[in-house]
Formats: structure tokens, sequence, C-alpha cells
């Protein structure tokens, strides 16, 4: 994985609460084998049409929305089932972070082994974040802090371990590799 | 020194960690039961081969197909083949897997294959006090037996494959306590479907949930799965229910239940889980069992849900709340009762065990679904539907006009091509009624196996208690 250390970017706001992976990546783009090429389908029945074109409203397909690197959702969003394909579709995509004020625990848990940052902020950030669309925005993943363009800065939660992962590069699985003494210790007394 | 009372789910944490947790990192906690599928697996053994991993405990692990596999006998056994090439590259690609790794496998063909999470309990490898995961969120469901589940991704799934461990932070309780009796014509989907309503799709976030309380003791081991496998439906990564007589009496005997003197021993560790007198949780929720109606959604998500008689809501003003009624096609202040249904779904980890099946048939015996309507019977594994046919199920779903298929998912996410019309209306009995969950454009109502019986006669929402 690589370090994420800090970001910048415009944001693109998604105002829905409840944004459950089955929107993210839809069940039928699951049978892939491969973690990549997902972000093609990325919220595929809300961007494109039955036909296949896209739909001009819809937030991603605006204009304004291309490049940008920050997702602003509403409450709770990732809820549902624990398919990674979401992150590695938001990832694809070129999104490297979401913020809303309550993020699903699978999902968050799956964003952080993949580099995707979950940011979860308060009712009064958030609701700036998605009245502001467009707005640019810089997380700094040492500190915990998302700083606004107004100059206002929030703090965010990261367990001790995660920021750690997330700003060395350093994967779990690595980790636990390391205590597998301890863990065939265990093991023995089973 | 008497130690403090804890929790059935502290007790379970406690006996299964390698090393506690620390400001700096979290727990190791070791993991017991491995279960994988088609889906979520092949990324994960990708990550073995570029490590140069071994899959560090075969014996705790198994692996069964039921996500992306068609339900048609035809292509299950041969004789046409899968209908999606890409389902059946990783169904290929978890036999490649399996064999390389030394991984058992109840693969396509396997008389004990069904959807992960009813086969684990019917084998007998789901067990009190044990820790189960699998890259399935519906993992809740194995707590049913009082093992601490829970579902993970697929680059967890890879740690547990090379180490038998996953990092974890320790989760907050919560005790949903049930008292009072159900009422005829309520089920255990009516009653958690009325815990997710009051709780919320979030209200569970952060939490392992405990059911407690006479109205869950009363409940058989089927209940308490469908009560179980909806917890994550409340944003609860497990739900659990400490085990007691029924189920010992579920487990003993089952293929992989532990036998004779191992039988003996087991069942006096199970007997010390339940949770200890004055134990405290972070939370608590109470519910009376008594005043719960048959329930249904009408919304996109499983918290927007009604008692059957009742109206939907009205919530002027609230913008994601118009844009779910408007994609369900539905008006506030309607009735939900005999709003059209188009297409019945009997299946699922939550709700295509026997007892279920039964339940359904009950109701459809001597009767026909109404003209035009589309009724599929999936059963939850190939056990059910063997025991199904054993005491004619089958031929009663066929007689009724439905379809009998072969166990898996199915139409409870639509990955093999078995979906809900777009802007159909289904009466489902899995888990999930989200956006497109059932096929593009898909309008799905969540009830019981009763309600989705009595709605495919009448090819409208009917409350059960109306044909009982
Ligand atoms: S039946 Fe549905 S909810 Fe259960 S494991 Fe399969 S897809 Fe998931």
């Amino acid at each position: 994985m690589e370090p994420v250390v800090s970001l910048a970017s415009r944001t693109v706001v998604l105002p829905a609460a409840n944004i459950d992976t089955d929107q993210i990546i839809p069940a039928r783009f699951l049978t892939t084998t491969t973690r990549s090429g997902l972000g093609a389908q990325l919220f595929a029945d809300w961007r494109y049409d039955a036909t296949g074109a896209p739909r001009p409203e819809f937030a991603l397909n605006l204009p304004a929305a291309q490049g940008c690197r920050i997702l602003v959702a509403g409450h709770n969003f990732g809820c549902g089932s624990s398919r990674e394909h979401a992150p590695w579709a938001l990832l694809d995509y070129g999104f490297c972070a979401v913020i809303s004020t309550q993020i699903a625990d699978i999902f968050r848990n799956n964003s952080l082994k993949n580099g995707l940052l979950p940011v979860i902020v308060d009712e009064a950030t958030s609701a700036w974040l998605i009245a502001h669309p467009g707005a640019l925005v810089s997380l700094d993943v040492a500190a915990g802090t998302l700083r606004l363009p107004t100059g206002v800065t929030a703090n965010f939660p990261l367990e001790a371990f995660a920021r750690h992962c997330l700003l060395t590069g350093v994967d779990e699985l690595g980790f636990l590799l390391e205590r597998r003494a301890a863990i065939e210790a265990y093991e023995r007394r089973l | 020194m008497a130690r403090a009372p804890q929790t059935l789910f502290d007790k379970v944490w406690q006996r299964h960690l390698v090393s506690p947790e620390s400001a700096a990192t979290p727990a190791v906690l070791y993991i017991d039961l491995h279960l994988i599928h088609e889906v979520t697996s092949p990324q994960a053994f990708t990550v073995l081969r570029e490590r140069a991993l071994r899959v560090h405990s075969p014996a705790r692990t198994l692996a069964t197909m039921d996500h992306s596999i068609p339900t048609l006998t035809a292509q299950v056994f041969g004789g046409a083949p899968i209908a999606i090439d890409s389902a059946a590259r990783q169904v290929r690609e978890l036999e490649v897997n399996c064999a390389e790794f030394g991984v058992e496998l109840l693969g396509l063909t396997h008389a004990q294959r069904g959807i992960v999470h009813v086969i684990g309990p019917e084998l007998g490898l789901t067990q009190p006090g044990k820790t189960i995961v699998c890259g399935d969120s519906h993992t809740s469901t194995h707590g049913a037996l009082g093992a601490l589940a829970f579902g993970i991704g697929t680059t967890e799934v890879g740690h547990v494959l090379a180490t038998q461990c996953l990092l974890q932070r320790k989760p907050r309780t919560l005790a949903v306590n049930v008292s009072g009796r159900r009422r005829a014509g309520v089920t255990a989907k009516d009653l958690i479907l009325a815990i997710i309503g009051r709780l919320g799709v979030s209200g569970g976030t952060g939490h392992v949930i405990e059911y407690r309380g006479e109205g869950v003791r009363a409940l058989d081991m089927d209940e308490r799965m469908t009560v179980c496998n909806m917890s994550i439906e409340a944003g609860a990564r497990a739900g659990m229910i400490a085990p007691d007589e029924t189920t010992y009496a579920y487990l003993q005997g089952r293929p992989r239940a532990p036998r004779g003197a191992a039988w003996e021993s087991a069942l006096s560790l199970w007997r010390e889980l339940p949770t200890d007198a004055g134990a405290q949780f972070d939370r608590e929720l109470n519910v009376d069992a008594a005043g719960v109606e048959p329930m249904i959604t009408y919304g996109t998500n499983p918290g927007m849900v009604i008692p059957i008689g009742g109206e939907i809501p009205r919530r002027p003003g609230d913008a994601a709340f118009a844009q779910a009624l408007a994609y369900m096609g539905l008006t506030p202040g309607e009735a939900i009762k005999d709003q059209p249904v188009n297409v019945v779904f009997l299946g699922s980890c939550t709700n295509a065990r026997l007892s279920d099946l039964r339940a359904a048939a009950q109701l459809l015996r001597g009767r026909r679904i109404a003209p035009g309507l589309t009724m599929l019977v999936v059963p939850g594994s190939q056990q059910v539907k063997r025991e199904a046919e054993a005491e004619g199920l089958d031929r009663v779903f066929l007689e009724a006009g439905a379809e009998w298929r072969e166990s898996g998912c199915s139409m409870c996410l639509g990955m093999n091509g078995d979906v809900v019309p777009r802007g159909q209306y289904a009466v489902s009995t899995s888990n999930r009624n989200f956006e497109g969950r059932q096929g593009a454009g898909a309008r799905t109502l969540l009830a019981s196996p009763l309600t989705a019986a009595a709605s495919a006669v009448r090819g409208r929402v009917t409350d059960p208690r109306e044909l009982m």
C-alpha cells in the first residue's frame, strides 16, 4: 500500500444518507476475480441510464466533478454488504477519501486496508460541505484534521494503528505474520 | 477473587485473544472457523500467491459456492453451461484455489452445498463460543448459536487465510431485551424488522447485539438465525443469542458437531457462556414481542418498515425520503396493503431454511399463485432442498405455480441472472431492499415467508392472517 499522508482536492457531493454498497458497486459486477477496473462501474445505476448512457445531472457526471478526489456523502455511508469491491471501485475511479457523519463499520475497515481515507466529521462540517460542492478541502492524516476553504479546521477520528499503517504504507498482514510465534503458542493451548 | 460479571460477547472475545489491544495496536483475535465463497475470496488467494504464503489452518477453513452460481438444475448438474461466463470463471477459480491451498470445498454439485450461512449451522460446524468469519456481512447469522460471528472484507479474508487471525478493536455491546410472546401469524422476521425499525439502519454501528429475554428464548434455532442474520441491517456487525437447551438439542448429532466424550466436554464449556447476572451492556433497547405485527418494508433500506396494516409515512421536506418513495413508486399516506405484486422470492440466508419453506407451503397448499405473478422458491441448501422434497413441499410449490430451484443466493442479490425486472414489485423474504439489490430498477418489499406466500396467492400485499 502507498503511504497516505495528506491530500487536497475539490469535493463531489452525494447528499443522500445511507448510501449502501449495492449503490457503490452493484452485485452484477462482482463476478470479477481481480481488484482493478471497477471504477467504470462505480455508482453504475445512478451514473448511467438503462441504455448505458451517462445521466448528465448525476453529481459524478458534472463537468466540475472531473478530477475531484474527495467524496462527501450523507450520514451512514457504505452500509450493507461486506464487498471490498466498494472501496476498490472508489479508488479505481480516483477517489482518495470519503467524508460523512457516519461510515459503516465493514466499509470503513475495508477502506483503511486499501488506503481510501474514511473521514467522519461533525454535523456542522458535514452540512457546510454538502452545501458547497466543489469546495477545496485538505486532509492531514497525521494530525487527523480536515481544513475547509473558510479556514475552519475540523478533527476526524482515526484509530492509532490505522493511522500508523496509512502514514507508513505498512500493511496489517505483515504485522500479523510477525506475530506467528504468539499465534502458534495460542494454538498449542487450544 | 470473584471476577466481574461478563457478557456472552466478553467471554467469547476474551477466550480468543492471542494478544489484547493497547492504545497503539488492536487485539489479535483468533478465528476458529473461516467460511469462504466464490465471490469475495479470489483476490485473497491472489495475495497469498504473490507473497508465497500458505493457508495457515486448512482444517479451520471451509469453502462453498452460493452467490453467483445458477439455481437451474441443468446449469448446476450439467446439461447446460453456466449462463454467465464470469460466474463460471469464479466457480473454476475457487476450485483451483481450494485444490492448490488444501482447503475443503463443498462444490457446485456437492450434496452439502448451500448458502454459506445456512450450511455452517446445518453441518454442526457453527458452535457456541466459536469465533466465525466470512467475507459476507450476513455472517452475523451464526451468532444465533452463541458464536461471535461477523463479516469481513477480502483483505481480511487474506489475513485469516494466512494467519487464522484478525486485528480487531473491541466493539461495544447492545442488549436487545425482548419481552412477551409473539402472536399467531407474527414471525421472527417480523420481530427483527420491528427491531430494525426501532434502531434504524445505523443504530447498531460499532456494536455487537445480544438478543435476550423471554421473547428470544422462545424462538427455535431457525428463528434465532433469522433474527441474528439481520443484525447487520441495523449496522451491527454481529448479533448473538446465548446458547441453551434449544441450541444443544439442535446441534447434537449433526455431522460435524462433537460426539461422545468430546460432546460432553464441549457442553460443559458452552454452559459457562451465557451473560452473567449483573453484567453491563453499553446500551439497551427493550422490545415487547406481543406488540409486534406482521411487518413489511416500503422504502429502500430495511429501516423503512411498517406494520402490514399501516400507512406509508409522510415526511414533508425530506428529499431523500421522497427520492426513495419515487424509486419505489409509492405514495406517502397510502396503505401498503393491496399494493400489486409481480414477483415473490422465497429464499436467502434469512428465510430459506426448512421451517420457512414449511410455513409458506402451509399457506400455499391447495391454492394457486395469482395469474401473471412469478414466484421463485430457492432452498437455503441442498440439504434443505432434499428434506423439503421428502415432505412433498416441492409438490406444493409447483402445484401452486411457483418455481422450485437448486440452492443458492439467487434473487437475494441478483448476481446469477435471477433478477426482478425493472420497475416490478417483489415481496421478498431476503434482507435488503436497497435500490437495484434484486436487479436494476427492482422494487423490493421485505417480509416474512408467510406474508410472501399470502401475497403470492392474492397478487397483492396481503396480511397472512387473512388466509390462515
Ligand atoms: S442469501 Fe443474500 S444475504 Fe445471504 S449470503 Fe447470499 S447474497 Fe448474502
